[in-house]
Parts: structure tokens; C-alpha cells; sequence
């Protein structure tokens, strides 16, 4: 399935995203990681721990309505992959996520601009894993 | 007054998120896809928010604290180990079958897309087995250990 190449839609999306990292940081001092923000929802250490991810997740889950406020559709969501298959990813993302301390948020993006070496190595690791997990169901097995 | 500040943070990631394609499966995947139908827009997405984050974070926590913490609390382990990097290798295998990572799907259950729904009902459902297996495995260590 192509998509179309939009670096000005892609880069002030990225913008936003670092920019949400930098205010979360500025007032509560965490990085913004989504595996991280996600674990320490479903269970919390303490109520007061809970509120302030409740509170994070609820706008990054309203952020497509802000969207489609906007722009007048929500953004685009095509599957190129069965049922099943993303049954089977999302475990395993759920799984080398927590194993892994985090993903292409936390490691990739607040972890490389803190230039810290662990997030460095899991970036450069998950980039290269999933350019082969990639390349082997398109080009390999699929074809 | 401080929740309402979180929750608008979380809304500048989720329309971040919404803008830069990463909540498109089809979209991540063909960043990945050099060989085939392949999309280079994913790297500005990484590119735009890691340089704001740098250039910010550099004069965020250079402050005392902030604004609504005491402490700063950033990752502060630089052990490097097999958990680290095994556990990344499962991610990107998962990213690479799904297309979807944590950060891309939980803003995008905001659409009520089902494949969303199943992605991170499946998600989860991966964090609580792998912390079950954690457990398992820290309890045979120990058991190892007393044995010994």
C-alpha cells in the first residue's frame, strides 16, 4: 500500500511531539513515554501518581478530535495487516516494551535528546529489528 | 488547575501524533519499507520532535525543579544489558509486524478505529505477561540462589 510523502504534515507533527515532551518535563519532570505513562496507569503506585497520567493520556487520546475539528476528517488509519497479526504484535510490542524499559517515544525521542546511552542502544536496536521484521514479511514470506 | 495543564500537554501529543502519520500503520510500515513502497516522512517526524526535545530539555533541567514536582525524575540507570536490548529486538519485531508502537496507538484510540482497540487491548495484555514472566523468572533466580 503506498502512502504519500508529507515531510510538512510529519515535521510539525514532530515539532508538537517534542514540544509535549519539553512542557512535560518543564512541569511534572518525567519523560514523555508512552510505554512508561501507560504501565504506571494500569497500576498505580498512588492515586496521586494515577491523576496526572489519567489526565495525559486523555488529552493524547483526544488529540485526533482536536484534529478533526480542524482539518475536518480524522487522521488517516490504514491496516495493511491482518486481524490476527495484530493480535500477535501488539503482545509482542507489550512485551519488548517492558522488558526493553521503553519505545519510540520514550527511548527514541526523550531518550536520544537526553543523549542517554541505554536509549541510544534500544533505539538503534528496535530501528534495525523492525526494518528487518519489515523487510522479511514484505519481501521474504509475503513477497 | 494542574491537571487541566497535563491534560493539554497530552492534547499537543496526540494532535502531534495525528499530523505526522505515526498513528498510520500503513504509514510507519513504509518508512521501514526502503525496498518496496517506501515513505522517508517518519524520519522528519523523529527529526522535528528529538531536536525540540534536545534544545528544551537543555534549559528544563537546568532549572531547580519542575513546576509541579519537587525532583526532576529521569531515568537515571545507564546499565547496559541484555534485557535492554533483547527487549528492544522484541519491540521492533512487534512494530514491524503491527505498525503501530505505544505512542502512535494510544492517541489514535481517539478516532474509534477498531484495529486501535485490539492493537492496545493486545498491548496491554503483552505488559502484564511479560511482567508475569519477570516474576516467574526472578523467582527462580532466587530460589536458585537459597538452593545454592
Amino acid at each position: 500500500m503506498e502512502t504519500s510523502f508529507t515531510p510538512f504534515a510529519s515535521l510539525a507533527g514532530g515539532l508538537l511531539i517534542g514540544l509535549a515532551a519539553v512542557l512535560l518535563m518543564a512541569t511534572r519532570g518525567r519523560v514523555f513515554g508512552a510505554t512508561g505513562i501507560l504501565a504506571g496507569f494500569i497500576s498505580p503506585s498512588s492515586s496521586s501518581d494515577w491523576a496526572w497520567r489519567a489526565a495525559l493520556l486523555a488529552g493524547m487520546v483526544t488529540g485526533p478530535l482536536v484534529y478533526l475539528g480542524v482539518a475536518g476528517e480524522f487522521p488517516a488509519i490504514e491496516v495493511p495487516v491482518s486481524t490476527p497479526m495484530m493480535v500477535i504484535g501488539g503482545l509482542i510490542v507489550g512485551m519488548g516494551v517492558t522488558y526493553g524499559s521503553g519505545c519510540t517515544s520514550g527511548h527514541g525521542v526523550c531518550g536520544l535528546a537526553r543523549i542517554s546511552p541505554r536509549s541510544i542502544v534500544a533505539t538503534l536496536t528496535f530501528m534495525a529489528t523492525t526494518g528487518l521484521t519489515v523487510y522479511l514479511v514484505r519481501h521474504v514470506m509475503g513477497g | 488547575m494542574r491537571l487541566i495543564v497535563t491534560y493539554l500537554i497530552g492534547l499537543v501529543f496526540g494532535v502531534g501524533i495525528s499530523l505526522s502519520g505515526m498513528a498510520n500503520p500503513a504509514k510507519v510500515l513504509n518508512f521501514f519499507d526502503v525496498f518496496g513502497t517506501w515513505d522517508p516522512s517518519l524520519a522528519f517526524v523523529m527529526g522535528g520532535a528529538v531536536v525540540v526535545a534536545f534544545l528544551g530539555y537543555r534549559w528544563v533541567l537546568k532549572q531547580p525543579a519542575p513546576m509541579f514536582d519537587p525532583h526532576f525524575q529521569v531515568p537515571t540507570s545507564r546499565t547496559i544489558d541484555a534485557r535492554l536490548i533483547g527487549g528492544s529486538a522484541v519491540f521492533g519485531i512487534g512494530w514491524g509486524i503491527a505498525g503501530f508502537c505505544p505512542g502512535g496507538a494510544l492517541p489514535a484510540l481517539g478516532t474509534g478505529n477498531l484495529d486501535v482497540l485490539i492493537f492496545t487491548a493486545a498491548l496491554v495484555a503483552g505488559i502484564f505477561a511479560a511482567r508475569l514472566l519477570m516474576r516467574i523468572t526472578a523467582n527462580l533466580t532466587d530460589n536458585g540462589l537459597t538452593r545454592a
